[in-house]
């Protein structure tokens, strides 16, 4: 058993040991990875050396981890975090494994958005226009996707995700016109940022996309149970009191917004979502808040560890994290499900 | 029914003879007939269909039909109306056998295009299976679109990262990436057609059990299919199909998503039925999407598969839109 | 009170209508049992009686307000409802769903009060499933998850319940364990019971009140008794029956003879 309840007052929970306790695991592991991420580099400085470092507020090694750095590794890891919540919130609702913020064209949405910017406006008007576009053409396709999925006032994850599918390859094929048509450099530097990077994060980045996020999470956590009823019958959530239609619209919309946060920081490396909720799903068998906990810890350690090999592997080269993600990832992933198919 | 197979099949023919006639410019149903039947060496028109306009008019019939009964296929083994061939992991180990092809060892996409990436296609294919398959043969379906989508999350990113290096490439793999039938000689599409028809040809007798397929695993069995046999076989098939497809005409699997829904909207849910109706379906899509591709901007051209997804995407969603599904 | 009643209920899906102006009195404290055959309608009236079908036409009132306009939650907490066969969440234990039965008392703070833990330990003993509490439920045979399911629907603690045959899937001994429960429910508690049965002769051994229908139309409504007559299962069903009384308890049990041509 090892359950555990805890009653203040008003406030109740039932806490199974189990599934947190594995949740926790991937939280340290997390850790872990951050700690080594903030290690290592074109300079590899020891963890006593940083620390000190730190405490001395000043110098070479407290410059190194605090501007190049550690802003970069947060930066990775609230993507990595977000993009796995969103895929597990929307695995829940669309009641399909394959599910992740590509199925609602969310990525599509972004990258049609932001290589129309590049086309267009050549990147002029500040730093902000990029990550508004994304997450703007985000929104904007997955509303289209909501309404047009619409009937009677209720909307079926299959025709979500049929839906999806079609304005994502929409989506996919704009990006594509553009860059062929467009002009020569425009696919070079807009293809960077296709294949996702946390490139040049400075502390103004990790903070703004932070604050944004924690004001979804602010909304998101108490959804997170009715995440947990997705899968049931409509008829009967509906017995229960869940107004299905409400609450199928909320989750989408949170997990619209953090997929599409990450994206416009992170570029489109949607991989994260698909296979984060899966290693979560695997590792904490029991669905609930720790199994998303999990989710996110995955999905930050997998993004951190994918930009630790792009910036140290290939010296001098700095590569983008997202082609390392699905690189770090999928053996992995491979490995699980080998090593799953022996014991059962 | 047999109504509705000969108006598809009529507008499959007269899907094609538009491809023939259409493009920057335009031929008459004479200058046509002429190329197709009594062929001279000196005349424009006629070189101009039989050079590069038949080629393309049967790479997009072959490749639209190839891809659309090999997603129809999956669609039915995994029971997932997300599966496409892509799935199984095709189009990113054509592309990387293309890409490592022509930035290792510097092979020309044109000429050998073709061989690497029918070869990538089949291997990563053989791979996917392999790894579902560990473990005394117990591949259940979602094991193997598990196995596909992250092994071809692995090739595209070793894919992306050589390009990223190496961009000299980046804009004849991104026209490929887009999908293209043209370029090619009408002698260089045999095999591609030839193959596409045998596999074709070979399917048809297996069409009525994979009716049995569709009603689930269990009922399957009770009825007395052999399951496993079953699905390896319309896996095969799908490999076969779409990596002959992808290698010819570039990574449009999109069409294998798409056309299995809409086919089994107008068609019924009989594999019989609509796994030709898709066949037709997917010809006639990339078939419009290439001529429409060769006009919008002419003299310049769109990528097919681009062109292809703004034809077929509203029409996709405003079918789905329509029709209703009982469950859901 | 908790009364609930069907007016002028016209019901169908899209263009088809199943049920047409049927009006229904359900006696409080009591077990009513619908019975009919296939496709008589009964299912959809359930549906429209636990607010989740709306009517194109008349109202089900629940203590005298429109079902369709009171908030969800609320209704949640005075009525339970139970589908045929709803589909199994994977990787949930059965202690999870169990619990789901108390969401309508929880808000996003409180989420296990004393109160839940007790509904939610007595809801698992009471269907006999306190043994699989930590069990995945799509591990489970069919039987016990049926179980879990009527145990979900009484750690509601409602005083109505709604069950859309609770009893297919369960082997002789278990149906009369539900039926039982049931019964003790409503007997200690003056729960109100409506339940779709296919079995007749249980239907007439537990069910204070039977409702038959046919095509859209209750056919005969009242005690066992006076439902159960060989006339009316043969308007009901097309059976040609003879009833006798039940060896063990005396109520009126059919014995088929064939099928009315």
């Amino acid at each position: 058993m090892g359950d555990m309840t805890i009653r203040l007052a008003g406030y109740s929970r039932r806490i199974a040991w189990r599934p947190w306790r594995l949740a926790g695991l991937s939280l340290l592991t997390c850790v872990v990875i951050a700690l080594v991420s903030l290690a290592c580099g074109r300079v590899w400085l020891p963890p006593g050396e940083w620390l000190a470092g730190l405490k001395r507020g000043e110098g070479a090694i407290w410059l190194i981890v605090t501007q190049l750095r550690l802003p970069r590794v947060v930066l990775a890891a609230e993507v990595g975090g977000a993009l796995a919540l969103s895929g597990w919130i929307l695995q829940q609702v669309l009641r399909n494994p394959l599910a992740s913020p590509d199925t609602l064209g969310l990525s599509g949405g972004a990258s049609a958005a932001v290589v129309a910017y590049l086309a267009l406006a050549a990147g002029q008007g500040g730093a902000w226009v990029r990550p508004v576009a994304a997450i703007a053409g985000a929104l904007l396709v997955v509303a289209s996707v909501y309404a047009l999925a619409l009937r009677g006032g209720r909307v079926t994850p299959y025709r979500l995700i049929l839906i999806g599918v079609g304005m994502g390859a929409l989506a996919g094929a704009v990006v594509t016109l553009m860059l062929i048509v467009g002009r020569a450099e425009l696919a070079s530097s807009a293809y960077v940022w296709l294949v996702g990077s946390v490139y040049g994060a400075n502390r103004a980045d990790a903070v703004t996309l932070g604050g944004l996020l924690a004001l979804v999470l602010l909304f998101g956590v108490p959804l997170i149970r009715y995440a947990l009823l997705a899968p049931l019958d409509d008829a009967l959530a509906a017995g229960i009191g869940v107004s299905v239609p409400a609450s199928r619209l909320a989750l989408i919309g949170v997990a619209s917004l953090l997929a599409g946060l990450a994206i416009a920081w992170g570029g489109a490396m949607a991989f994260v979502g698909l296979f984060a909720p899966h290693l979560a799903r695997r590792w904490v068998a029991v669905s609930g808040s720790a199994q998303a906990l999990a989710a996110v810890a995955i999905g930050a350690s997998v993004v951190m560890s994918a930009d630790l090999v792009g910036r140290t592997l290939f010296l001098p080269l700095d590569l983008p994290a997202g082609i390392f993600v699905a690189a770090v990832g999928a053996p992995f992933f491979i490995g699980l499900l080998i090593r799953e198919t022996r014991t059962s | 029914m047999t109504t509705k197979a000969f108006g598809l099949l009529l507008a499959v023919i007269c899907s094609a003879l538009v491809s023939l006639a259409a493009g920057g410019h335009w031929l008459g149903p004479e200058a046509i007939w002429h190329a197709l039947v009594m062929p001279e060496a000196d005349n424009i028109d006629d070189l101009l269909i039989r050079g590069t306009r038949a080629s393309r008019t049967l790479i997009a019939l072959v490749a639209g039909a190839s891809l659309a009964v090999a997603g129809g296929l999956i669609q039915t083994v995994t029971g997932n109306p997300l599966a496409s061939p892509g799935i199984l992991g095709i189009n990113a180990g054509a592309l990387l056998a293309l890409v490592a092809g022509a930035g290792l060892l510097s092979l020309p996409l044109a000429g050998s295009g073709y061989v690497a990436a029918l070869l990538g296609a089949g291997l990563t294919c053989g791979l996917v299976w392999l790894i579902a398959m560990q473990g005394a043969g117990r591949a259940g379906p979602l094991r193997l679109v598990l196995a596909g989508a992250a092994l071809a999350a692995l090739f595209n990113a070793i894919s992306q990262a050589l390009l990223v290096v190496d961009q000299q490439g980046l804009d004849a793999i991104l026209v490929w990436m887009a999908g293209s039938v043209a370029g090619h000689s009408l002698t260089g599409v045999w095999p591609m057609l030839v193959g596409a028809v045998v596999v074709m040809a070979l399917g048809v007798p297996f069409l009525r059990h994979l009716n049995v397929l569709s009603a689930g695993e269990q009922t399957a069995r009770t009825v007395g299919a052999r399951v496993r046999g079953l699905q390896a076989i319309a896996l095969l098939a799908t490999a076969l199909l779409a990596g002959n497809a992808v290698a010819m005409a570039g990574s449009i699997a999109f069409v294998g998503l798409i056309v299995p829904h809409l086919a089994r909207r107008l068609l019924g849910s009989d594999h019989r039925c609509w796994l030709p109706g898709a066949a037709a379906l997917g010809a006639m899509l990339l078939l419009w999407g290439d001529i429409v591709a060769r006009l919008v901007i002419a003299p310049r051209e769109v990528p097919v598969g681009v062109a292809m997804t703004l034809i077929g995407v509203p029409f996709f969603i405003g079918l789905i839109r329509m029709t209703g599904r009982p469950h859901g | 009170m908790t009364s609930i009643r069907a007016d002028e209920l016209t019901l169908g899906y899209g263009r088809k209508t199943v049920v047409e102006g049927l009006t229904l009195d359900v006696p409080d404290g009591a077990t009513t049992v619908i019975i009919g055959g296939n496709g008589s309608g009964k299912s959809t009236l359930l549906l429209a009686l636990g607010r989740l079908l709306v009517p194109s036409r008349g109202r089900v009132l629940l203590a005298g307000a429109d079902i369709q306009r009171s908030p969800t939650r609320e209704i949640a907490r005075r009525l339970a409802l139970l589908p045929q066969q709803p589909r199994t969440p994977e990787a949930m234990t059965v202690r999870q769903l169990v619990a789901l039965g108390r969401h309508p008392y929880q808000s996003w703070l409180a989420q296990w009060s004393q109160r839940d833990e007790r509904m939610v330990e007595r809801a698992m003993q009471r269907a006999d499933v306190a043994d699989l509490a930590d069990r995945v439920v799509d591990t489970l045979s069919g039987g016990q998850r049926q179980r879990v399911w009527i145990a979900l629907a009484v750690a509601q603690d409602t005083p109505l319940l709604l069950l859309d045959e609770p009893i297919s899937f369960l082997d002789p001994a278990h149906q009369l364990d539900v039926l039982d429960l049931l019964r003790t429910l409503n007997r200690e508690t003056r729960k109100t019971v409506v339940m779709v049965l296919h079995d007749l002769n249980l239907a007439a051994r537990y069910g204070d009140h039977i409702i038959g229908m046919r095509d859209g139309r209750i056919v005969a409504e009242g005690t066992p008794e006076t439902v159960m007559t060989a006339d009316n299962v043969r308007a009901i069903f097309d059976l040609v029956c003879r009833i006798v009384p039940d060896p063990c308890v005396g109520t009126p049990m059919c014995v088929p003879v064939g099928r009315a041509l």
